[in-house]
């Protein structure tokens, strides 16, 4: 039935972008809307004693001020999953509109809503707050001290949440005589999503209802929480998803959707607009976990992993958004990745007066891909294996299958993904040619796996909704709640309806925008679960509306349904291949018929209870400048195994693009912060070194192609996948090149410094 | 603050000749968004940090978001509106960015289209480090600059009647 899938087809929204016609929040907005602006905090953490607004109330053009005294006192939840029918799995409600307890430094004080930009700037300066300072704390081991001082008040040393695993016994295994240990600590930093379109939305009421037009990923979850947030009913509330300039994860969160709905209720309903700046977009949306993690290996000499115990500590910021969700994920791959009989894992989240982080590309995966993946390599170092047999031997085996999720792993993924990037690099002749450097200048050659679950079944809900509308002319119109955030689902959508219903391509009609009184339920872009979960609906709604037509079709010919088909937009009679009408004249003459008018539709629900591995890895080829402390990235290679691939030219944009992120979270990007203050210090896109056109060399994307069986179209997992494993593969690079393991990230010419010091390099 | 406040503009908009009022303190980001809704001007900074709201003006890429309104004045702006043929027949770049798959959120998209336009109607040969470094203005989170750097080498080398 493929016809469409598998081909490098054209993106359905390319024109639109391609000429600046596609439309983003912005873009719509009416230009008479009232401007809100944020007054965000000055302090790290403390109260707020009073807010002198006399100042700010006179400035003409001024509407109203609001601040932390006047919002409704409901807490409400910020993250991104699914409702939980399950009170005990539901996220944590730490939320409130604007904050008296303010616990980071950039937290949401007051807003003024005004006639313009420039007076609402005016007015936030002319605020003057009055705050009471606590001591703050932005070390996660430093915040789980019995004196640090405590964010919120029901968890104890700070520690949203605790987990474990454990499997057979660690410290009896541990006593093996001969074992080598091996012991890491790993950092990973604070890194923001950078999208380019800054987080920004609008409201207005209508009909006593409250619309929220936002630049989101999750509009069916934002009306949500925007319900919970303001105490009203959820049937109140609508939000419409337009174009959207990348999200990430960022705009998996409910942001400033409730504030914005809420401003639009304090001023009589009227047209309000809230758009964040970069500056605040960096600090007061949301930024990827910095987690510290512990790896202690016990290891045979011929490299069996005896006893392994894995501690994670997962700064979480001042706010629960994704919580703990983010490190169990990573602690998750931990078990599976390289299975060991005796294991030992802890991860606790950790609140700090640091911004909220929440969802990001790889959701707690490249943090562990990172301490992981240097980990195995200190493991080869330390027992004298070279990496690749380390991992050929070690890792998950064809066949594993995972207890909890029923994942398994089918194909023999990681060898044939290692072996194509090998070969695309040239891998084993630079291996041998970089042994043994002696000069300043020295390269070297890593690899790093990663290991990603899509979707998030059976943690939380997974399902999928869509409708298909025929049009007179035998198209049809293809509607779903999940959403295209630029990685490009609606044309994988639209590829796959093709074949799903047995029309041409250009006779599918993808409805690109979400409006939640609209679009049937769906639960929006994370996990990379789209392409995945989105798939299952399309072919049980698709073979919904080829029921209905070859029914109807059955009434036009008088031919039995099962000498019927729908093939190319065509009925078709099998017994002769014969084309009896076209789905246009069908789809005429049953709406317009005046005796049995019907418009053919179909609209179903899939819910779906498997899940689906993805594997892949990174290799690079690094240049190392020792006494410049300087690396310079000469190749890198993706491969994925992403089952099989509905758009190949789509998807390899889509992995160029997780593996420039990946490689500015191995060599440049970091959040920092002062530690006298907490205050952010590099919050702009100057500062803050995201990968540019001349950071990084050509970007190789390879593919292995297996097809995932539990999928309708064989795919699964791409989006996150990508950005997972190039930054290990880096340091093991840096590793190989100079003999010196940097077990910190970014790795940027000071942590070079410090360690090639240390490693006697380089004199003082 | 009263004083000067408003101060009118004439310039040529995508070939228009076109004037408006408008106040001194607006960059050409909001009067082009605002005034003319040129939408495919985006604003990812403001601070021209990520070329997003760039455009040409008299022949040269700027980010407008850093160029008051009022330097408009007798100058002659370009917006990607105005690349487009008039029957919505896209010019060489845009087709190569569609080719080429170089167009993920869009976000950047125009901006980077009128940079390489520039660069493109320079008629000049640049090698890959060239063209990196002429178009490293410009932010895109989305693509890794690899399919971009394709569609940009991919119609510079069609003007020169070159193969790839």
């Amino acid at each position: 039935m493929s016809k469409s899938v598998g081909k490098s087809v054209t993106r359905v929204d390319a024109y639109e972008k391609a000429t600046g016609r596609a439309k983003y929040m912005d873009d719509l907005c009416d230009r008479g809307a009232l401007v809100v602006k944020i007054l965000h905090s000055t302090i790290a953490h403390g109260y707020v004693k009073s807010i002198d607004t006399t100042a700010a109330e006179a400035i003409p053009g001024v509407v109203r001020i609001l601040t932390c005294f006047d919002v409704p006192d409901i807490p409400f939840p910020t993250a991104g999953h699914p409702w939980s029918t399950d009170p005990g799995h539901q996220d944590v409600a730490d939320r409130l509109l604007l904050n008296r307890h303010v616990r980071y430094y950039g937290d949401d004080v007051a807003v003024v809503i005004a006639e313009n930009e420039v007076i609402a700037a005016q007015a936030v300066r002319a605020l003057k707050v009055e705050y009471e300072e606590l001591p703050f704390v932005l070390d996660v081991q430093k915040a789980m001290e019995d004196d640090a001082p405590q964010l919120h008040e029901k968890y104890a040393n700070n520690i949203l949440k605790h987990t474990d695993i454990r499997r057979g016994n660690y410290e009896e295994a541990r006593k093996e005589p001969g074992l080598i240990c091996v012991e890491g600590w790993y950092d990973t930093p604070t890194v923001q999503h950078c999208h380019i379109e800054n987080h920004g939305c609008y409201a207005y009421e209508d009909s006593g209802r409250v619309v929220v037009v936002s630049s989101t990923q999750i509009p069916h979850i934002v009306r949500r929480v925007v319900g919970q947030a303001l105490g009203i009913p959820w049937g109140k509330v609508r939000v419409i998803k337009p174009y959207i300039g990348g999200g990430f994860g960022n705009k998996q969160d409910a942001l400033y959707e409730p504030l914005c709905a809420w401003c639009s209720t304090q001023v009589g309903g009227r047209l309000v607009k809230l758009e964040c700046s970069r500056e605040e977009t960096f600090v007061s949306n949301r930024v990827r976990h910095a987690i510290r993690t512990h790896i202690i290996s016990y290891v045979r000499p011929d490299g069996t992993l005896v006893a392994r115990k894995f501690e994670a500590f997962s700064n979480q910021g001042a706010y629960a958004s994704h919580g703990h969700g983010v490190v169990a994920k990573g602690m998750g791959a931990f078990p599976q990745l390289y299975p060991c009989d005796n294991l030992e894992c802890d991860c606790w989240s950790v609140f700090t007066n640091r911004p909220a982080a929440g969802a990001m590309r790889g959701y707690g995966i490249p943090q562990a891909m990172f301490a992981g993946e240097a980990h195995i390599d200190d493991i080869c170092q330390a027992i004298g294996m070279d990496p690749l047999s380390f991992r050929r031997k070690n890792l998950m085996p064809v066949g594993y299958v995972d207890g909890f999720s029923k994942n398994e792993l089918y194909h023999d993924s990681f060898n044939q993904c290692i072996n194509k990037g090998m070969e695309i690099l040239g891998y084993e002749e630079k291996l041998k040619e970089y042994q043994n450097q002696t000069g300043p200048i020295r390269r070297g050659v890593g690899l790093a796996v990663f290991w990603y679950n899509t979707a998030v079944w059976p943690i939380s809900l997974e399902s999928s909704s869509c409708r298909m509308v025929l049009n007179q002319d035998g198209s049809l119109q293809f509607q779903t709640g999940e959403t295209e955030i630029g990685q490009g689902c609606d044309t994988a959508y639209s590829q796959m309806v093709a074949d799903a219903v047995g029309v041409p391509l250009k006779d599918v009609h993808v409805v690109s925008s979400q409006d939640t009184d609209i679009t049937p339920f769906g639960l929006g872009a994370y996990a990379s679960r789209q392409t995945y979960i989105g798939s299952f609906a399309i072919a049980q709604t698709a073979a919904a509306l080829r029921e209905r037509i070859l029914r109807i079709a059955h009434d036009q010919t008088r031919m039995p349904v099962s000498n019927l088909d729908l093939v190319d937009g065509q009925i078709v009679r099998k017994s002769d291949g014969r084309v009896l009408k076209s789905l246009g004249d069908l789809a005429m003459e049953c709406l317009y018929s005046l005796e049995a008018s019907e418009h053919i539709t179909a609209e179903t629900t899939a819910q779906i209870k498997t899940n689906a591995y993805s594997f892949g890895c990174s290799l690079a080829e690094v240049e190392v400048d020792i006494p410049m402390c300087k690396v310079k990235l000469l190749n890198i290679v993706n491969v994925h195994d992403c089952g099989r691939l509905i758009n190949p030219a789509l998807a390899e944009a889509q992995v160029h693009g997780g593996m420039s992120m990946g490689i500015g979270y191995g060599l440049s990007e970091e959040l920092k912060f002062d530690e006298k203050t907490g205050k952010p210090l590099n919050n702009n896109l100057l500062d803050y070194k995201l990968s540019t056109f001349v950071d990084h060399p050509t970007l190789e994307a390879a593919f292995v192609e297996n097809a995932e069986p539990t999928a309708p179209f064989g795919t699964k997992s791409l989006g996150e996948p990508p950005a997972c494993s190039p930054a290990p593969a880096i340091r093991n690079a840096i590793l190989q090149a100079t003999g010196v393991a940097i077990d910190t990230c970014p790795i940027t010419p000071h942590v070079l410094y410090r360690e090639f010091k240390k490693a006697g390099l380089i004199e003082e | 603050m009263a004083m000067q406040q408003y101060q009118t503009v004439r310039f040529k908009l995508n070939g228009r000749d076109v004037e408006r009022t408008v106040d001194v303190r607006a960059s050409l980001t909001d009067m082009l968004r605002n005034d003319y809704r040129m939408t495919s001007v985006k604003k990812g900074c403001e601070v021209g940090e990520c070329g997003a709201c760039t455009v040409i003006i008299d022949g040269e890429a700027f980010n407008s978001c850093i160029y008051l309104a009022v330097w408009a004045e007798g100058k002659s702006i370009t917006t990607l509106e105005g690349l487009l043929g008039p029957n919505g027949e896209l010019s060489d770049i845009q087709q190569a960015f569609v080719e080429e798959a170089a167009i993920q959120c869009g976000f950047c998209t125009p901006g980077f289209i009128l940079t390489a336009w520039e660069i493109l109607e320079s008629g000049k040969e640049y090698t890959d480090e060239q063209l990196r470094k002429l178009l490293s203005g410009h932010l895109c989170r989305c693509t890794g600059y690899e399919n971009i750097l394709r569609a940009v080498k991919k119609t510079m080398y069609r003007r020169l009647g070159k193969e790839v």
